[in-house]
């Protein structure tokens, strides 16, 4: 994807969605790589044994992947400076996951961002973020 | 739940805001390359800025920064066997919710602020204050309370490299997808990992039935299930009723760690069943001053929650 500059976007530009399929492998290998040995994010029968029907994503991967998802807009000549995240549904094993994102503001003196992301899955959102970045 | 007049608990809790919610924790390894690389791996992050040193990005930084979403990775626990390695795990608030019946967690908020790009050879420290609890609440999930925690993270000179709010919700889970928000009394009985092997055992206790599945080949019965027959090797069985009636072969008096929906000290059984085979199982009417190897017994269904049916066995002859 090329990335973007600051003085191109406007309030109001879409960003491009990007689907995910949550297998096991990503749930584990987030949970892994994110330290979380939580037994919901990698142990079927213990997420089984503790009341969901299987292991979930979990909020480091989830947040990971908005993060992930602003930068492969963004570039790599943007920072990402701070993030608020609303959890909703749980993203289950073997389900997708689409991301979209909007930009709700610019901040020009910060040369600044603020992009409204939603992470959806067949359940309903995941995830509602906001992401400020900003072109240092 | 008035608020003019909240529980004991809850009143104690709210007595340590702005405490330490767990002692400051030093990270086991500094910001490192590798761990960068696993987390660029499992996310799927292509920034050229987090991987590559020699890319325009990583030199107008003066070399690699770490993913800023990794901030609250390197202070985590690790592994535990017990599975408690998790994000909330350890947190001041988190036994008096589970002791008042508010056993599920589920994290609700995150806000995280970047003062400055972390580096490899940075060594972060994390504290994390004890913020507040929210009077109890009714959710879609079950009735519970909000928790919340700041974090702050300094690096090896003191400074502060980030800032994380943290908000969980511990509920009473709501049984029948929330149809009934008033909390039940007694806090949920925990379920079986029930396997495509085992479901027909459990399939049987919801017809009062103990059935122990039988090798159709050879007729060898064994237990729990597999998909195998331990004497032939066949995959073709059936399963057997059991008559219930069997002596105790072992048993432990259990005292901790103590799950909900048991009362303890908790009795638990092997029971040598007259068929042949061995089965684990709680005991009725026998406490753990009474249980004894060799005591006849004899099975009894009870259906601990609505729809949920476990075996348990009483003494043979007994009361």
């Amino acid at each position: 994807m090329t990335p973007v500059n600051f003085e191109q976007v406007r309030a109001g530009d879409a960003l491009p969605a990007l689907s995910i399929l949550v297998s096991a492998s990503v749930i584990v290998a987030g949970a892994t790589a994110s330290g979380d040995f939580e037994v919901v994010h990698h142990d079927v029968k213990g997420a089984q044994a503790r009341g969901t029907p299987d292991i979930f994503m979990n909020i480091l991967t989830s947040n990971g992947y908005v993060q992930r998802y602003v930068n492969d807009w963004a570039g790599p000549a943007s920072q990402i400076r701070s993030v608020e995240i609303r959890l909703g549904v749980p993203t289950f094993s073997g389900d997708t996951l689409r991301f979209e994102g909007l930009v709700k503001a610019r901040n020009e003196a910060e040369r600044a961002l603020d992009i409204a992301v939603t992470g959806t899955n067949s359940i309903g959102q995941h995830v509602a973020a906001t992401v400020c970045v900003a072109w240092p | 739940m008035n608020t003019a007049d909240p529980p004991g608990w809850l009143s104690r809790l709210r007595a340590q805001q702005g405490a330490l919610a767990a002692p400051a924790r030093t990270a086991a390894d500094p910001v490192n390359l590798p761990m960068i690389r696993r987390w660029c791996a499992a996310m799927g992050e292509r920034n050229p800025a987090y991987l590559d040193a020699s890319s325009p990005a990583a030199r107008a930084n003066n070399g690699i920064v770490a993913p800023p979403a990794m901030l609250e990775v390197w202070t985590m626990r690790g592994f535990t066997p017990d599975g408690s390695g998790g994000v909330a795990n350890n947190l001041l608030g988190i036994d008096q919710m589970d002791a008042a019946g508010f056993t599920a967690v589920v994290a609700t908020n995150l806000v995280q602020e970047y003062p400055r790009h972390l580096r490899p050879g940075d060594l972060l420290t994390q504290a994390v204050t004890f913020a507040g609890v929210s009077d109890q609440k009714n959710t879609a999930l079950g009735a519970g309370h909000f928790l919340d925690y700041h974090y702050e993270f300094t690096d090896q000179r003191g400074g502060l490299v980030g800032r994380m709010r943290f908000r969980i919700l511990k509920y009473r889970p709501a049984r029948g997808g929330g149809a009934t928000a008033a909390a039940p009394s007694k806090p949920p009985h925990p379920r079986p990992a029930i396997t495509p092997d085992s479901a027909f055992f459990w399939e049987g206790l919801n017809t009062r039935r103990l059935l122990i599945r039988q090798c159709a080949k050879c007729l060898h019965l064994h237990h729990p299930p597999g998909p195998m027959c331990p004497a032939c090797h066949s995959c073709e069985w059936s399963a057997l009723q059991a008559s219930g009636r069997g002596t105790i072969h072992s048993f432990v008096i259990i005292h901790q760690p103590q799950l909900p929906g048991f009362s303890y000290p908790l009795p638990v059984a092997l029971v040598d069943l007259e068929e042949g085979v061995r089965v684990v199982s709680n005991l009725l009417g026998i406490g753990a001053d009474r249980v004894r190897i060799g005591m006849p017994v004899e099975v009894e269904f009870s259906e601990v929650e609505p729809g949920y049916v476990l075996y348990a066995f009483r003494e043979r002859g007994g009361t």
